[in-house]
């Protein structure tokens, strides 16, 4: 008798510091780290210490918020193949005081402007890929605020 | 620590070798550098080989095997674009130390048609963030840190692109720079965008080539030549705690670290620099450098090159090479290679690019995630 076996299909994150609830996309994926309990510099992800002040004991895990705005930016034409170009390729600083390079979107990358240093961003989370054994990857993109 | 100097150099013409193996590149500008020193292998006590792509080919064994194995100390060095100087400053110290009294330092790099530097290969492309999740590749990188200067000063694209203007009317009179062609400003702004504000002519072209240094301490440097190079500070920095280092690279803080220690070191300020050999591998690099290496105030980076300052016969001349721009970047070579270039003009052997009455200068390489070293040579 033949058995049919059902692999469940997973949805994983394209970088560690981004989470994927169990009830996503209903509940939405969030940037997450650690954060120092002695100087209180923050990092993105699993630490195994404080790079800043080097203490192994303090860190506590944080969850950081979706919101933050442009703090430099790049517009990039000449990319992986098969991705689209030119796209905006910037350092968002979030409101909880890390960063993130990520794409912005809502921008005209022909058209790349100054007026773009401090726009406010928000992120929002998509399916970019399946891996080698048929699971979603999901990565972050902010928006453009207006 | 006592004086070390610099005996003999040699530096390849950057370019593309596709027939040759990146030993033989190494070995040429060995053979070359020793004959420069007047010395052979067999005067050589240490070598410090720099190449980053093949950093576990064990190049300085095979090196030794191609020209010579006498059965001496070799390190493999990889520090990123900072691997040739690394490879220097290794050689460097092993003679200040006492410990040995002639070094070489030798940096070799083959890079084929590498096409987009950084990119990973091999795991599942699935979770590669490149292009999904902002840019992790040199150019974006590098226009990034380019744009952080527009954001604090209004520094235009217009001003950085005059940058790659000078690198290539300087690389015409070097006869081992890759490229030896003018870029007209017209010309860099209507080139194909890289990554903003970056520009084809404001990129460094990746190639092949090797550079080779021959250092002894300075009682065995006077039995070898009559102008000896003194070395008169060997910096290494790597970038401390930063908030958005490593998202958002800080090639600034490391480079300013490097510049005071070597400054202090070598008893000078930047005023009293002849020339610069500083790391150009984006138009957008050097501008941050002019401030970073002190030559100009923080936001006057703009005005020095408007005003022409780092012009070969300017206030400071930067990158009379070509820089990377013009000269190449073979990855494991430049940090050697801009060390012998101000060797060359220290001891008045330029040709044309010469700078006048060169006296003192300051060789500078960022190594991206990071490292940076300076040099300072002195006749």
């Amino acid at each position: 008798m033949a058995q049919e076996t059902t692999t469940e299909k997973k949805t994983n994150p394209i970088v560690k510091f981004l989470r994927i609830p169990e009830k996503y996309p209903e509940e939405a994926a969030y940037f997450w780290g650690m954060q120092c309990g002695g100087c209180e510099a923050k990092f993105l992800g699993a630490r195994l210490a404080c790079g800043k002040c080097g203490e192994t004991d303090k860190l506590s895990e944080v969850k950081f918020g979706d919101e933050g705005e442009i703090y430099v930016f790049s517009v990039v034409h000449q990319t992986v193949p098969g991705l689209e170009a030119p796209y905006v390729g910037a350092i968002i600083d979030l409101d909880d005081g890390v960063s993130i390079r990520a794409n912005v979107y809502g921008l005209d990358p022909e058209k790349p402007d100054t007026n773009w240093f401090g726009k406010r961003v928000k992120m929002f989370t998509e399916v970019t890929a399946q891996d080698r054994e048929g699971n979603d990857v999901v990565a972050a993109k902010f928006k453009v605020q207006e | 620590m006592r004086d070390v100097a610099v005996v003999g150099v040699h530096m390849l013409k950057f370019g593309r070798y596709p027939d040759k193996d990146v030993v033989q590149l190494a070995s040429e500008t060995t053979i070359a550098a020793l004959k420069d020193a007047g010395c052979s292998i067999k005067d050589i006590e240490l070598v410090a080989s720099g190449n980053l792509y093949q950093s576990n080919a064990m190049i300085g064994q095979r090196l030794m095997k191609e020209i010579g194995a006498t059965g001496i100390p070799v390190i493999n060095v990889a520090n990123a674009c900072a691997t040739g100087s690394t490879a220097f400053r290794e050689a460097y110290y092993s003679v200040a130390s006492g410990a040995y009294d002639t070094a070489l330092a030798v940096g070799s790099e083959q890079m084929g048609k590498m096409g987009l530097l950084g990119a990973g290969g091999g795991g599942d492309r699935a979770y590669s963030t490149e292009g999904i999740m902002g840019t992790g590749l040199m150019p974006g990188v590098f226009g990034q840190a380019g744009v952080e200067h527009m954001r604090k000063y209004g520094t235009t694209q217009e001003q950085i692109a005059k940058i790659a203007v000078k690198n290539h009317e300087h690389g015409v009179l070097n006869p081992n720079a890759q490229y030896r062609k003018e870029t007209p400003l017209e010309d860099v702004l209507n080139a194909r965008v890289i990554a903003w504000p970056n520009t084809l002519y404001m990129c460094c072209p990746t190639g092949d080539g090797a550079s080779a240094a021959v250092l002894m301490s300075a009682e065995k440097a006077k039995k070898y030549t009559t102008k000896p190079v003194w070395v008169a500070a060997s910096i290494l920095t790597s970038d401390p705690y930063q908030e958005r280092n490593p998202t958002m690279f800080d090639i600034n803080t490391v480079t300013r670290n490097a510049a005071k220690q070597a400054y202090e070191t070598a008893a000078i300020g930047p005023e009293d620099l002849d020339m610069v050999e500083l790391h150009d591998c984006f138009a957008t690099a050097e501008l941050l450098h002019y401030e970073n290496l002190g030559l100009c105030g923080d936001g006057e980076a703009g005005k020095l090159i408007d005003d022409k300052e780092t012009y070969n016969g300017g206030k400071i001349p930067v990158n009379v090479s070509g820089g990377l721009l013009s000269k190449g970047h073979p990855l494991g070579a430049t940090g050697v290679a801009n060390i012998t270039e101000i060797v060359w003009h220290l001891r008045e052997e330029a040709g044309d690019r010469q700078v006048k009455g060169a006296k003192t200068g300051l060789a500078h390489v960022i190594g991206l995630g990071s490292a940076c070293t300076i040099n300072v040579l002195k006749r």
